[in-house]
């Protein structure tokens, strides 16, 4: 039997209020609130954080990595060799992106669960429209992992009971590639193209596991198409809806359908069967039976449902910063030189994966690594991951003059759990609610782009927490 | 550890230093023959008299060629050094070594920097290729971090440290508005710099050093032949290096009060020197007082105050110019400026001055009778730092 080994959602820690869209524009905006990816995130960082958080509540080993999004940080070359160095993956585990449209995630979850190996499925997105527009608005930036395998990997979250597929060539939703907005037809040809390829993948795939609609316990329908995806989801016929969460996420592309797997499968109880629809260019439908092992036992991240709840409030203006939108005056120092290729190979270890070295003998760790050992004859070096582990706050310092994307630049000297300090960049944290004493995790981010390469490293972050919730 | 020192064996016997201000006329070319000139007359030499050169930049030029081609030297030996900001003073340390070493009769050491042609403001040090994983802060952020912990170590209100730094900026300004060759010439009240806006933890940009062009120069000879060339020479006492090894920045027992390099090589000076009580020792000390609060620390790793009392004793005026200990008497980086190659060599000519009586009359110090000043220069951050010492007399012990 194969199905779901674990899986992971990942929501960036800032919101935007739609209404402050209308505010300072007069127009567009909405209700409630959408996720924003940080200056430093992008689809490959927040892949990463969802992968890993996927990763740590399952010790499989993946033969391979997925990686699909609609906005690759880069093309000519591949995202997910970046995301499998920063989960320290051996190099047999082969990492190949799947990217260009919201159905590349649903097609690497097919592939997966339809191939006899085990696969790490990571679909992330940014999502954003021309100021005012629907897609501005309604679009959210997330990722999401899942693990898939057979029983005999481990024990499985949720059996897969079929797939099916309905591909249609009809022109709805487009966008040059380069370009930052997508265009859209008129609503309603999509709509109905989109009600049609849905109901006949709905009623290929009951039909392969031998269902009826009413065994159906919880039906989530994923797809840029806010309208279809709506009347679907009613048509249907399904006791129960999953919330998308548009209202406080937004629709997250690319990472939609896995975030709307993983949340139907928090709430799950043993023998629920979860529908899984995604509308991109035709229809796909996956269907799974919950086993009632909870997912990320043991090994406690942030459901879907608290990280959605969670996140601080974002200003617009930041927002249309942050996505290029607005031209700031950047800060009057030099930019950074771009990172030197075969330097960041040569400390991958370092620069992906955050890995330290411990002297065997006196256990000092060095952040970097050390290439000599201190200890004295028969001593040695090891190595010494600091990703998963926690810090604290010794001191730390504003500094409004150092170059960043996004100035001023928060900066920690940071203890870690067990030993070894390192001064760190901090992020998703307002200068002023730094703490001396506050603790700290890992998160891998993107430090600045030059010369179109990205400089990826690890900087430093307060644990969330539930305590978070509802502040916004 | 070995560090027998060079006291009494070698002698500076002429010195040159140019303003340190905004050159826009002057490139490095310009600054060199200035300080070389000025030099070479104070010691009534000509430039083929002096055996050997040791220029210092840390990031304006490369090679001894850049200083032989505008000085015109032929057929001598140039060595450029380079060792962050205590680049001019590692100049004089070498010139020295080669002197006491008798490889050669004299020497002269040049240093120099150009920092206002980059286009952007403070200090930027050049690019060198690398994983993209180092640190971005900026020097100002990095020494910020010693008010909060100061004043948590030592029970003082942060807001008190904060004006015991501004108190620190105020003295140097007083002392630098009486040096015509300072950047700034203009006196500032403690109360002024405490109003302005913060741009790294509690620091504002008059918590830190001007950033200037300029060059200085040093002509040493052994110390028999001193008084060949003038009869006010300045004996070279001690010279003391550390170049740390960053572990500050690893260890978390590192607390952000004290520089450890400093520390170190302020022992080892003083041993060199044979001083005990340098509060009472010293006429003056010239300390690098890149930051505000940096001057502070240095009065207690200095061994100018016990621990945890400099803050009072900055505020009870015990290093201003008429006070017990005289530090910065010309207005150390914070108003003379700092060019950074040149800032070792420019805190010796202040000695230089003061030592031998030719100080102007409105920033004399009356301490000069004890003979002795001490130099302090050191470069990079809290925890990874290079730091020199030098004590420098006005007699032969």
């Amino acid at each position: 039997m194969r199905g779901i080994l674990s899986g992971s959602g990942y929501v960036p820690h800032y919101r935007l209020n739609r209404s402050e869209i209308t505010t300072f524009l007069g127009a567009g905006g909405g209700k409630g609130t959408r996720a924003v990816a940080s200056f430093d995130e992008d689809t490959t960082t927040m892949g990463f954080e969802a992968a890993r958080r996927c990763m740590r509540s399952s010790g499989v080993m993946p033969d391979s990595l997925l990686f699909a999004t609609v906005t690759p940080s880069y093309v000519d070359r591949t995202n997910s060799t970046a995301i499998h160095a920063a989960l320290r993956l051996p190099e047999m585990v082969a990492a190949i992106d799947m990217n260009g449209s919201v159905r590349s995630a649903s097609g690497a979850l097919r592939l997966a669960l339809a191939s006899s190996s085990t696969s790490l499925v990571v679909g992330a997105d940014t999502r954003s429209g021309l100021p005012t527009s629907t897609d501005e608005a309604s679009g959210g930036d997330a990722a999401a992992a899942v693990l898939i395998g057979s029983d005999a990997d481990g024990a499985l979250v949720a059996e897969h009971l079929a797939s099916a597929a309905a591909t249609d060539e009809f022109v709805d939703r487009w966008r040059q590639p380069g370009e930052s907005r997508s265009k859209v037809w008129e609503e309603r040809f999509g709509e109905v193209k989109y009600l049609d390829c849905g109901q006949r993948a709905w009623a290929d795939a009951l039909s392969r596991a031998s269902l009826a609609a009413s065994d159906i316990t919880t039906l989530a329908v994923a797809g840029l198409h806010a309208r279809a995806t709506k009347t679907l989801a009613s048509r249907l016929k399904v006791r129960s809806a999953l919330n998308d969460r548009v209202d406080t996420i937004g629709n997250p592309g690319a990472a939609q359908p896995l975030i709307l797997l993983i949340d139907a499968l928090e709430q799950a109880s043993a023998g629920d069967v979860i529908a899984l629809v995604v509308l991109s260019d035709g229809a796909e439908v996956h269907l799974f039976r919950a086993t009632g092992v909870a997912l990320g036992a043991g090994k406690q991240s942030m459901t879907v449902a608290a990280q959605a709840n969670a996140g601080k409030p974002l200003a617009y203006g930041k927002f249309l910063s942050w996505r290029g939108a607005l031209t700031v005056e950047p800060p009057r120092r030099p930019e950074p030189a771009r990172a030197s290729s075969s330097a960041s190979d040569r400390n991958a270890a370092w620069k992906f994966g955050f890995v330290a070295s411990r002297d065997t003998k006196t256990g000092e760790i060095s952040m970097p690594p050390s290439r000599m050992a201190d200890g004295g004859p028969g001593g040695g070096l090891e190595a010494a991951p600091m990703a998963d582990i926690l810090g604290t706050i010794a001191t730390f310092t504003i500094d409004r003059l150092a170059y960043s994307p996004s100035p001023p630049i928060a900066f920690g000297i940071v203890d870690f759990d067990g030993g070894g300090r390192l001064p760190i960049e901090l992020t998703d944290v307002r200068p002023e609610d730094v703490l001396i004493g506050g603790r700290v995790e890992m998160t891998f981010r993107r430090l600045s782009s030059s010369d179109g390469i990205h400089n990826y490293f690890w900087k430093a972050r307060p644990v969330p927490s539930a305590s978070d919730e509802g502040e916004i | 550890m070995a560090s027998h020192g060079i006291r009494d064996r070698v002698a500076i016997v002429g010195m040159g230093c140019t303003a340190f201000t905004e050159h826009w006329d002057f490139g490095i070319d310009e600054l060199l023959v200035a300080a070389a000139t000025e030099a070479w007359v104070d010691a009534g030499v000509d430039r083929n008299d002096i055996d050997a050169y040791w220029f210092g930049t840390a990031q304006s030029a490369m090679s001894g060629i850049a200083l032989a081609r505008p000085l015109k030297l032929h057929d001598k030996p140039v060595t450029r050094v380079e060792n962050y900001c205590a680049t001019g003073s590692e100049a004089l340390r070498q010139a020295c070594y080669a002197v006491a070493s008798g490889a050669y009769d004299s020497a002269m050491a040049v240093g120099v920097e150009k920092v206002k042609d980059g286009g952007y403001a403070g200090l930027n040090a050049f690019p060198i290729p690398s994983d993209g994983t180092q640190r971005t802060l900026t020097a100002a952020a990095m020494f910020s971090m010693v008010i909060p912990a100061y004043a948590k170590k030592y029970g003082v209100n942060e807001d008190t440290i904060r004006e015991v730094a501004a108190r620190i900026a105020s003295k140097n300004h007083y002392n630098g508005a009486r040096n015509l060759k300072a950047q700034f010439r203009k006196e500032m009240s403690a109360e002024s710099i405490c109003a302005m806006p913060s741009v790294a933890g509690r620091l504002s940009v008059f918590d830190c050093a001007g950033v200037a062009d300029g060059a200085a120069a040093a002509i040493v000879v052994r110390a028999e032949d001193a008084y060949k060339y003038t009869d006010k020479p300045l004996f070279v006492k001690a010279l003391s290096f550390v170049a740390g090894n960053g572990g500050g920045l690893g260890d978390p027992a590192y607390d952000y009060t004290t520089f450890p390099e400093c520390v170190a090589t302020a022992r080892d000076a003083y041993k060199q020197a044979g001083i005990t009580d340098p509060l009472k020792q010293l006429a003056m000390a010239e300390v690098h007082d890149c930051f505000t609060p940096t001057e502070m620390v240095l009065m207690e790793d200095l061994g100018f105050a016990e621990r945890g009392s400099a803050w009072q004793a900055c505020l009870d005026g015990t290093f201003d110019l008429n006070g017990t200990l005289p530090v910065n008497p010309d207005g150390g980086l914070k108003s003379f400026g700092h060019p950074t190659g040149a800032s070792g060599l420019r805190m010796m000519y202040e000695a230089w001055l003061q030592l031998r009586g030719l100080a102007p009359e409105n920033r004399r110090i009356a301490t000069a009778d004890r003979g002795l000043a001490l130099t302090h220069n050191l470069g990079g951050y809290p925890g990874e730092m290079v730091s020199f010492v030098a004590i420098l007399g006005n007699a032969l012990d």
